[in-house]
């Protein structure tokens, strides 16, 4: 890879750079002694009385400015950067604010040399350093018509790097300065200077003021006359192409440029010189690419012309992604760009453009078999280069293109794909690649065993890479409201599983898929509940602070669902075990209010529980029950739907007794038990230094207080029942009345359909407020908790000491607190399953893993017509609200966009009723109109095909289409004035067009215009 | 269009830093701050592209080759080919090697404005001009020769200018 370089003699002289260092500065110290007089004060200090200088005399000797001195011991860039390089690095700021301070005043000379210097340090110190060099916009405008080319040069490189019209004022004065740059009659290294910054740091403003100028540029007569006198060597011009870029940027900041630039620019396609060609390609590909391609659809036939005829790859290269972004809109021009496509693809010998067929294609040309099946084996090729990190990455990428329609390509090379996500020495990019394709080919049918395989997988992946498997699983299967997902008892176990991932740090994502799915699927939440308890009763868990939000989800659902979970006692034992201390604040506050859920959620059953088993079926809710009943019904449904699911007889045993065991859970006894276990383990809480933490715990021991203080309901329950007006009748009712409402999604909309009430100013000015924050230094977060932290400290100390010998102290603990614990086969699985995971895979079995990978996806892959055994339930979804709301960002872009496009449409097609040269008239006038049915044609045809895929995308296009019919409106309005202005211009550019005709014969349609390209289109499209 | 160019050692200090589209100075910094981090945890036989979103913005990606102590890094966004973009790097660096004679990172520290030159000769406003080195040496030889004969003329005193004319 290396021909001209030999990486080993680089290394060779690069290893010890300090000793290159070293002689530098010893040869620079004898060159120049006078470095030896000042080695730290670099002009800071008052230098030594010098020697006469030899042209003191004409120097402007004044107080304010720099002295003569300063400009004479002045320090050039090379001193300056070794000085920087001799020092530590820690003393690298107070050496750069000194030379910022020499900076300051050298640039202020009237000395152009001086001043040129102190711009050329300034510049390095802002591109290297990063120091801000916007202050110094003037004095490098100052020096822009310098005279002297170096000067010049290093003005407009400083220019280039620091100007920007968002931060430069004075840009707009540099116009007079580059228009004069640009002249035919300066010199071409001057011009070239002007359009770099033109290419880099134009504004609006400035791109039109000088659109007019480029094209003298642009055009090949007067740039070739401007080589010819200068240096007479080569007739082509280094300007055009650098014109070409620099039109390209002007377009694309001003559409008003466009009648003028555009065709000059086309002109530059059909040049003899392949450096212009190749340029211009490389704009019109970064115009198609950025905005819409429609407009671009009449050069087709000059683009296929090159296409056939260039020998470049480059060119070629860019050929393909103008084409690439053009086929989709004009169906016929797939067909007559097969034939080449596939030509390039058997012929080429550089996988660049290689590499470019194969993405065209696979993008733009899904249905033809033959070029697709010669672009799929070009990709196993580079899936088959083990040596070649570069050609295998790019193949994965290749095939992520292909799209689920043409899935059989990715079934193809199954196998590589599979084997680059199990490398053993792995590449991120590759391995992320593979994943990537993975998740591609998921489909409702195939989710559950993909899903399950990879899940597996990331227990044995190292951390980064897990919690990227993890982040993909999460993210397709939550897509769009969870479509590909029927089974959510599945997916919702699924969740759990992946929390047993000692990696896992997704703990945010499933923290909200939990608590989503709890909010907008019903039929799942007895499932949830359930696993809830599996994460909540695990005290390993706790002690992860990665998985503390995954807790507080846990709590949060088992707290508002408490109607499904099977043991209330439990529940809360695994709520208020100690090692919660271990959790954050606002994690505990959360597990707290659970608590009070659960609370009153007992007593709410245990008041209403008579009647219901007067009924004595679950089914049969009373009013007076509400939600509660009807949710154990629904409870009650699902048990039993799990109970078919489920094949073992122990499940339906257990499941069995567990529905058994619910009715006689609300005697006296029991609550008194749930009571006197939450006042002990709340009551010390109720002085947690955090406030959130105080607050809940305060709020529930308030309740049992207040319950405790009412006697009836411990003896007599029969009198408590009549007396309905009874307290406790009255706090249950008011806290039925609290949790009882159920909670559902909210629309990511919602704040914007509320109504601004009246008096309220929103677009008030909140300068003021920024400025407090930035002051008081309170940078805004999300959590606050007002903690004390020492305090907190303590409080830890007492109470959680287990967190230093956790494994010893939580067999204790198990052993004490048995009671909450899985029974014993389920506990060992689950107590292996944690630590298992830690271990690290041994080196044997992997490849008997990546086998047994291939192997699982090898069924997984195949889109299988399996029949959900169990309907798919209702998912909650917002009308509007969960879809992807267009930002206003975007629309102000397409907006611009589609001036230019508007525009480019305007040159192309609208201007051809006019025809400007009498003897094509009658010709262009069919042509035109020919043209434009064309246009029309595709444009119905992409719609049509839009609104079969998408239809919020049919929608865009058809807003662009009102905005571009609007646009055309407004400019030709707009054009009447500088119609006469134009015309004149066109007529001039085609007489020269006649002169380069008659001057490079070699061509047959040498420099093809605008206007007779309309009929060619017809004869390559049909 | 290729979004910034960077050259840097593997200690993560710029040697050569443009970006085509604007970016304020302590950005920059951030940025290549951004870069190296992603590049340091790379290790030496895996692929030279690296997706730049998180970085550079959506769509972008970067190419990178690590020649000794330095990283040479292009960011480039849809409308460039990644192949012709690692081609476009050896082109760089030929060049560089052409112009310097074995290039090493000392050339590079101190050659601030001869980089620029020969950077602008091939990479012109984000879009590829040249890919061949000589011609992008012949540009650069004439550009010197005209400072030169033009500083020849001028009156500033010799001293003065001869040391930043590098």
């Amino acid at each position: 890879m290396d021909r001209n370089l030999d990486p080993s003699i680089v290394a060779e002289r690069m290893q010890e750079p300090n000793i290159f260092r070293k002689d530098e500065l010893e040869v620079v110290g004898q060159r120049t002694p006078k470095n030896k007089h000042l080695p730290d004060a670099f002009g800071l200090r008052a230098p030594p009385p010098a020697p006469r200088p030899w042209r003191g005399g004409s120097s402007s000797s004044s107080s304010t400015a720099p002295s003569l001195v300063d400009s004479l011991f002045q320090r050039s860039l090379d001193d300056l950067i070794k000085s920087l390089r001799s020092q530590p690095a820690s003393a690298e700021p107070v050496l750069l604010s000194r030379a910022l301070a020499e900076i300051r005043r050298e640039i202020r000379s009237p000395d152009p040399d001086t001043k040129a210097v102190a711009l050329q340090k300034l510049t390095y110190l802002s591109s290297i350093h990063g120091l801000d060099a916007s202050w110094a916009a003037f004095h490098a405008l100052e020096l822009l018509p310098s005279p002297s080319p170096l000067h010049k040069r290093l003005a407009y490189l400083a220019a280039s790097l620091s100007f920007h019209p968002s931060t430069t004022d004075v840009l707009p004065l540099s116009t007079h300065q580059l228009r004069k740059d640009l002249s035919p009659s300066s010199p071409p290294p001057f011009s070239s200077l002007a359009l770099h910054l033109l290419s880099l740091s134009a504004s609006p403003d400035l791109a039109r003021h000088l659109a007019s100028d480029l094209i003298p540029l642009l055009s090949p007569r007067a740039s070739s006359t401007i080589t010819n006198t200068k240096n007479n060597n080569n007739n082509s011009s280094p300007l055009r192409p650098k014109a070409a870029a620099a039109a390209l940027r002007a377009l694309s900041l001003c559409p008003d440029a466009v009648p003028l630039l555009f065709k000059p620019l086309v002109d530059c396609l059909s040049s003899p010189v392949p450096r212009i060609v190749s340029t211009a390609v490389g704009a019109f590909a970064e115009l198609v690419s950025t905005t819409d391609p429609a407009p671009y659809l009449p050069l087709a036939p000059e683009f296929y012309r090159l296409l056939t005829d260039s020998r470049n790859n480059w060119v070629l290269i860019k050929l393909l992604k103008i084409f690439a972004r053009l086929a989709p809109l004009e169906p016929r021009l797939a067909a007559r760009l097969v034939d080449p496509l596939c030509d390039l693809l058997r012929r080429s010998s550089a996988q660049s453009l290689v590499f470019e067929c194969v993405r065209t294609i696979f993008s733009g040309f899904p249905d033809h078999d033959h070029a697709l099946r010669l672009a799929v084996d070009k990709v196993k090729e580079f899936l088959a280069n083990d040596d070649d990190p570069n050609l295998r990455y790019l193949g994965l990428r290749a095939l992520t293109m292909i799209g689920p329609r043409n899935s059989w390509a990715v079934e193809e090379s199954r196998d590589s794909v599979i084997r680059s996500l199990a490398d053993p020495d792995p590449d991120p990019n590759i391995r992320r690649e593979a994943l990537r394709l993975i998740m591609g080919m998921v489909f409702d049918t195939n989710v559950v065993e993909i899903s399950v395989m990879l899940v597996n997988y990331a227990m044995k992946s190292d951390p980064v890479f897990a919690n990227e498997i993890l982040d993909a699983v999460l993210t397709t299967c939550g897509r769009n409201v969870y479509e590909l997902i029927v089974d959510f008892d599945w997916y919702v176990s699924l969740l759990g599983e992946m929390v047993r991932n000692p990696h896992c740090a997704k703990g945010e994502e499933i923290e909200r898929q939990l608590v989503d799915i709890g909010l907008r699927v019903r039929d799942a939440r007895p499932e949830l509940v359930r696993v809830a308890r599996d994460l909540l009763i695990d005290p390993a868990l706790l002690g992860n602070p990665l998985l503390c939000r995954i807790l507080s989800a846990a709590a949060w659902v088992s707290g508002e669902y408490v109607e499904f979970s099977r043991n209330r006692l439990e529940l809360v034992e695994a709520l208020l075990q100690p090692r919660t201390s271990l959790l954050p604040p606002l994690v505990r506050a959360v597990y707290i209010q659970a608590v009070f859920k659960v609370l009153a959620f007992c007593f709410n059953s245990y008041i209403d529980q008579p009647e219901a088993s007067q009924v004595s079926s679950l089914g049969n809710s009373t009013t007076g029950l509400g939600l509660t009943i009807e949710c154990n019904a629904a409870a009650a449904n699902c048990l039993s739907d799990d109970i078919t699911g489920m094949e073992s007889a122990d499940g339906i045993a257990s499941l069995l007794s567990s529905i058994e065991k619910k009715d006689p859970f609300f005697t006296c006894e029991y609550l008194s038990h749930i009571l006197y276990l939450i006042e002990t383990a709340v009551g010390p809480l109720s002085e947690n230094a955090d406030v959130e933490v105080q607050e809940r715990a305060r709020n529930v021991l308030g309740l049992i207080h207040m319950l405790k203080e009412i006697p009836v309901w411990k003896t007599e329950e029969e009198g408590f029942k009549k007396d309905k007006d009874n307290r406790i009748g009255k706090i249950m009712n008011l806290m039925r009345a609290l949790f009882s409402e159920e909670l559902g999604p909210v629309s990511v909309n919602a704040q914007k359909r509320v109504p601004v009430p009246e008096g309220l100013v929103l677009k008030e000015n909140l300068a003021d407020l920024a400025m407090i924050l930035t002051e008081g230094d309170i940078a805004p977060s999300m959590s606050i908790s007002f903690s004390l932290r020492s305090h907190q400290h303590m409080e830890i100390k007492d109470e959680a000491m287990p967190s230093v010998q956790s494994t010893s102290l939580l067999a204790e603990h198990r052993k004490r607190h048995g009671l909450y614990y899985l029974s014993a086969e389920k506990d060992d699985t689950e107590s292996n399953d944690f630590p298992h995971a830690l271990d690290p895979l041994l080196p044997g079995s992997h490849s008997d893993a990546t086998e047994d990978l291939v192997k699982l996806t090898e069924q997984s892959l195949i889109p299988r017509k399996v029949k959900p055994t169990k309907p798919r339930p209702i998912v909650l979804k917002l009308d509007e609200g969960d879809g992807v709301s267009t930002s206003t960002s975007t629309t102000v872009k397409e907006s611009k966009d589609d001036l230019l496009s508007g525009a480019i449409h305007d040159v192309l097609l609208g201007n051809e009723g006019k025809p400007s040269s009498s003897q094509k008239r009658s010709s262009n006038k069919s042509s035109g109109r020919r043209v434009k049915e064309v246009s029309d044609n595709s444009e119905s045809v992409s719609q049509s095909k839009e609104n079969l895929d998408l239809g919020d995308r049919e929608n865009r296009s058809s807003r662009r289409s009102k905005h571009r019919s609007h646009d055309k409106e407004r400019h030709r309005s707009s054009q009447n004035n500088e119609e006469k202005e134009e015309k004149s211009h066109r007529n001039s550019t085609r007489s020269s067009h006649h002169h380069e005709r008659q001057k490079h014969r070699q061509r047959g349609e040498a420099p093809l215009n605008v206007v007779p390209q309309a009929p060619v289109i017809q004869d390559l499209l049909l | 269009m290729i979004r910034a160019v960077i050259v840097m050692n593997t200690q993560g200090k710029p040697r050569l830093v443009k970006f085509y589209d604007f970016q304020p100075p302590e950005k920059q910094q951030e940025l290549i701050r951004s870069v190296y981090g992603v590049l340091s945890e790379r290790a030496d036989n895996v692929s030279n592209f690296v997706e730049a979103d998180a970085i550079f913005g959506p769509g972008t990606q970067l190419v990178y080759k690590h020649f000794a102590t330095l990283y040479f890094v292009f960011v480039f966004d849809s409308a460039e080919n990644e192949l012709a973009m690692l081609d476009l790097i050896q082109v760089f660096v030929e060049t560089l090697d052409r112009c310097f004679k074995n290039v090493c990172e000392l050339d590079m520290v101190f050659n601030f404005n001869k980089m620029h030159m020969l950077l602008d000769e091939i990479i012109f406003g984000g879009q590829v001009l040249e890919t061949s080195s000589e011609q992008v040496l012949k540009a650069v030889e004439e550009i010197a020769k005209l400072e030169k004969s033009s500083s020849a003329i001028s009156l500033v005193p010799k001293s003065v200018s001869a040391r930043f004319g590098r």
